[in-house]
């Protein structure tokens, strides 16, 4: 196959430091005493414990699940007494605890029995729901859970898939010596992905400064004739060709559109780490136990790299690794380096070497705390060299913001897409000034989304409010048009009585009624029928009286 | 056992700020000793005094800013402000002008605006630009180069006359710089071919003046080599400068002074490579730099010719700073995964 290779904006050359971590042969890490398995080790919905505290566990046995179709269950690495299940340190940015089972490794490493399985007839679907239910995310450092990706894979069709062995960040040679090592379980991997995904062609991206990666790799392939339109591609090592978005440009040429995924363009990335645990998967059906971690850095002995069941405690491996160099800062307490999981550029500190080993850690880093004190310090100001621009990998202008994000005018830090940023680092690597803008933008991002949860909550109580005076107001109406209505009734109800007695016509009624009255008036008292003569001649008298009286008036 | 939390990455190969200063004193040391040669040691003194009031003036007023004194001064921004606004003034000036000049560089156009990273105007052309129109006459008078005037210049009587105890026998040697001789000579229509056999010119620009140019040049492209600048503004700038005196040399070649004496002349080499680059200033996209740069060339060209002065590199920045905002707004680059 020929591939044309593109090339992405920026980037920039690091001191490898890969060659002391691959001094020594890939070993397989002793047992702890203490396995501590964090119930979330992907990305997506929590686990819930499926064992009790005092429960006896088996290699293999599911231990913890969730209905969620974006979750990964979490099984026993080993046999053992789970002793706790609550919150311990987990590896996070934030060196917060969250939920965990801890395991006393009894060290029979007694198993499960394995159900048999023919995977060479299987249909997708039901492959697809073997990886979920034996808890396979990506091992490249996200951890994404691996089934649900393939799901959205086959829906939306894919043309190319592309196998990330690239591994750009220094130290870390997990990946490399995976290839190395288990060149026929990757293939294999890929052969899997490639009956479920049906792509067109295949490439399997590699940086030129693993000759030995890509020999494997390249004799593997011709050996498995039943891949089609697979081609291994070295790359030029440059910082960072292995993150999705700037593999996918080398290798093909095309842009991920802002906000979508590779998937949404066709194209499907795997890491050469779940390869394995595919195969491993698909053909011996176990669940994902265990990981290669490289345990390297200036601050411990023997670097190396580990096949290491997962939960094991980062001391543990310091251990096997040596244990930590002493520096000038640290004599006093034998204990003291900087840790760091994942790389030198997108790795975050560990506050604690107890935290222990997950789906997700490629890369334990022992750094000298004397070289990170120099970071710490206070930083010069921006003079806009622009350096920052020249390296960054999304074309962004790092120290436009930078500017907006100090002055936190989120509105212009997201119109210089801050959201479009994949914290590589390139940029505080270049700084002059050393400043670190990769933690301006982190913050940044934290205010932004904050803001919108913000938003979102006032906005739904603002939705709510109008609601209910919407409601109120309509209940009002409803009261008042009622109330009109009943009115209307009693009104026409009146109006009927009023036309039953139409006969009398209520002015001639009145007017008969005034008439009465006055005839009643008219007529003579009753008083005078019997009267005596006296009283006659009284009342002519009188009357006589009256008479002139008005006579004289008048 | 617990360690420190920091925020990735966790290496760094960058050049430092400081670094990045010190470059561009080395890069101007060529042109400066180029100036010795031909104008004598008064520009050293010159170049002292700037520096030190510089320093003073920045260390008086992060103190009265409660800054921390010493992590600024060492970043040398200050000497490269005083260094570069001394070679802008006459080769022999009297300490007063120098000082009223970088206190207003440092203070004015420095300071009051937040300090280095914050100012939008190149310092050392704000206090330079404030001396051109506030003492004409004394930001006017330059003395021959050694060549013509036959007078060495020595360094006490250079002292001297920055002390304000001026040669008097020196008043014989003022002369117009070679660009003011060409332009009061073209508003009196003689010839650019006769204005070439007055004395004051050499091959290719004024004598002295174009290898001082030359090594503003040299150290320039020495800058380039160590990435301490960026091309794209020397290059538009004498790009655009050459471009729109060639147009007009072309049309009539009597009446217009070829590019290479726009190139080598004044500040032209100077202001392309040491001061249009001053990053804090200038645009900051790629795109933006060279528009930045293509404004800067046209600008001197058109205040040279058709100006009230001489030079017009200072103006020219100045005013090409004022657009930054509106280049850098227009000239954003294309995001990856964007339309």
């Amino acid at each position: 196959m020929n591939i044309k290779l593109s090339r992405f904006n920026g980037g920039i050359h690091l001191d490898d430091h890969k060659a002391e971590s691959l001094t020594r042969p890939l070993q397989i890490a002793s047992l702890p005493e203490q396995l501590i398995l964090p119930l979330k080790q992907h990305i997506g919905e929590s686990n819930k414990p499926l064992i009790n505290v005092g429960d006896r566990v088996l290699r293999g046995q599911l231990i913890a699940g969730s209905s969620s179709p974006i979750s990964a269950p979490v099984h026993a690495p080993t046999s053992g007494i789970v002793s706790a299940i609550g919150p311990h340190l987990v590896p996070h940015a934030s060196g917060q605890s969250a939920d965990c089972i801890i395991i006393d490794v009894d060290f029979k490493d007694e198993s499960i029995e394995f159900e048999s399985i023919d995977s060479s007839q299987m249909q997708a679907a039901a492959m697809i729901d073997h990886i979920r239910r034996l808890g396979i995310v990506g091992l490249g450092g996200a951890s994404f859970p691996t089934s649900p990706k393939l799901s959205r894979g086959i829906d939306l069709g894919i043309h190319t898939l592309i196998i990330n062995g690239v591994e750009c960040e220094p130290y870390i040679t997990c990946d490399d010596s995976l290839m190395q090592n288990q060149t026929d379980e990757i293939v294999r991997g890929i052969g899997y992905l490639q009956r479920m995904l049906t792509p067109t062609k295949t490439l399997i991206g590699i940086e030129d400064n693993k000759p030995k990666a890509i020999k494997a790799i390249t004799l593997a392939l011709q050996a498995h004739t039943e891949l089609t339109n697979t081609a291994v591609v070295s790359i030029p090592t440059l910082y960072p060709s292995g993150g999705e978005k700037q593999l996918i440009q080398i290798l093909t040429g095309n842009e991920i559109p802002t906000g979508r995924l590779a998937f949404d363009i066709g194209i499907f990335c795997q890491n050469v780490g779940t390869c394995v645990a595919i195969t491993q998967a698909l053909e011996l059906n176990h669940p994902l136990m265990s990981r290669t971690v490289t345990v390297s850095g200036d601050g411990i002995h023997q670097p190396g790299n580990w096949i290491v069941r997962l939960g094991t405690p980062i001391k543990h491996l310091i251990k096997l690794a040596g244990g930590y160099v002493e520096d000038s800062l640290n004599t006093a307490n034998n204990a003291q380096q900087h840790l760091v999981m994942g790389g030198p550029m997108m790795g975050f500190s560990l506050s604690s070497d107890s935290v222990p080993i997950v789906k997700a850690s490629n890369n334990i880093l022992v750094m000298q705390q004397q070289l990170i004190a120099q970071k710490t310090g206070p930083h010069d100001e921006c003079v806009r060299c622009g350096k920052c621009a020249e390296v960054c990998p999304a074309q962004l202008l790092p120290q436009q913001l930078y500017w907006h994000s100090r002055s936190k005018e989120y509105d212009k830090v997201a119109e210089y897409n801050l959201f479009d940023c994949i914290e590589c680092g390139c940029c505080s690597a270049v700084c002059p000034s050393e400043i670190p803008l990769v933690q301006y933008y982190r913050a940044s991002k934290g205010e932004i989304r904050a803001a919108q949860q913000a938003t979102f909550k006032s906005d739904r109580a603002r939705i709510r409010f109008e609601f209910r005076e919407k409601r109120l107001l309509l209940k009002k109406q409803q009261e008042e048009e009622k109330r009109r209505l009943k009115r209307e009734t009693l009104l026409k109800k009146s109006a009927a009585k009023k036309t039953d007695s139409q006969a009398l016509d209520p002015v001639q009624a009145a007017l008969a009624r005034i008439k009465a009255k006055k005839g009643e008036q008219l007529s003579p008292p009753k008083n005078i029928t019997s009267l005596t003569p006296d009283q006659q001649q009284q009342i002519n008298e009188a009357d006589a009286r009256r008479r002139a009286a008005r006579e004289q008036k008048a | 056992m617990t360690s420190v939390i920091v925020s990735s990455p966790y290496v760094s190969q960058s050049q430092s700020l400081r670094r990045l200063m010190i470059n561009v004193i080395i890069g101007l040391i060529p042109g400066t000793l180029a100036y010795v040669w031909f104008f004598g040691p008064g520009i050293l003194i010159n170049i002292l005094i700037a520096v030190l009031f510089a320093l003073g003036f920045e260390a008086f007023i992060l103190w009265l800013r409660k800054k921390p004194i010493k992590p600024h001064l060492n970043d040398y921004s200050a000497v490269v402000t005083g260094w570069l606004f001394a070679l802008c003034l006459p080769t022999h000036s009297v300490w007063w002008l120098i000082v009223v000049g970088i206190a207003f560089a440092i203070i004015a156009g420095k300071h009051l605006y937040g300090g280095l990273g914050f100012n939008p105007f190149n310092p050392a052309m704000v206090g330079y630009v404030v001396l051109l129109i506030s003492f004409p006459r004394e930001m006017t008078s330059w003395h021959l180069p050694i060549p013509m005037s036959g007078n060495a210049y020595g360094f006490i009587d250079s002292l001297k006359f920055a002390l304000g105890m001026g040669n008097s026998s020196w008043d014989a040697l003022s002369a117009a710089t070679p660009l003011d001789h060409v332009k009061t000579a073209l508003r009196q229509d003689i010839p650019i071919s006769e204005i070439y056999q007055a004395p004051l010119f050499g091959k290719l620009g004024g004598i002295g003046w174009e290898w001082i140019s030359a090594g503003w040049l040299i150290g320039g492209l020495w800058m380039l080599m160590n990435k301490t600048i960026r091309w794209h503004i020397p290059v538009a700038l004498l790009g655009s400068l050459g471009s729109i005196a060639l147009i007009f040399y072309l049309i009539d070649g009597e009446t217009a002074t070829s590019p290479l004496f726009h190139w080598l002349s004044g500040g032209a080499m100077l202001g392309a490579f040491f001061i249009a680059t001053d990053p804090v200033s200038a645009a900051t996209t790629n795109t933006g730099r060279i528009c930045y740069g293509v404004l800067i060339g046209l600008l001197i060209y058109v205040i040279r010719n058709w100006g009230g002065y001489p030079d017009g590199v200072a103006f020219a920045v100045l005013l090409a700073n004022m657009c930054v905002p509106l280049i850098d707004y227009y000239t954003r680059p294309k995001v990856y995964g964007t339309q």
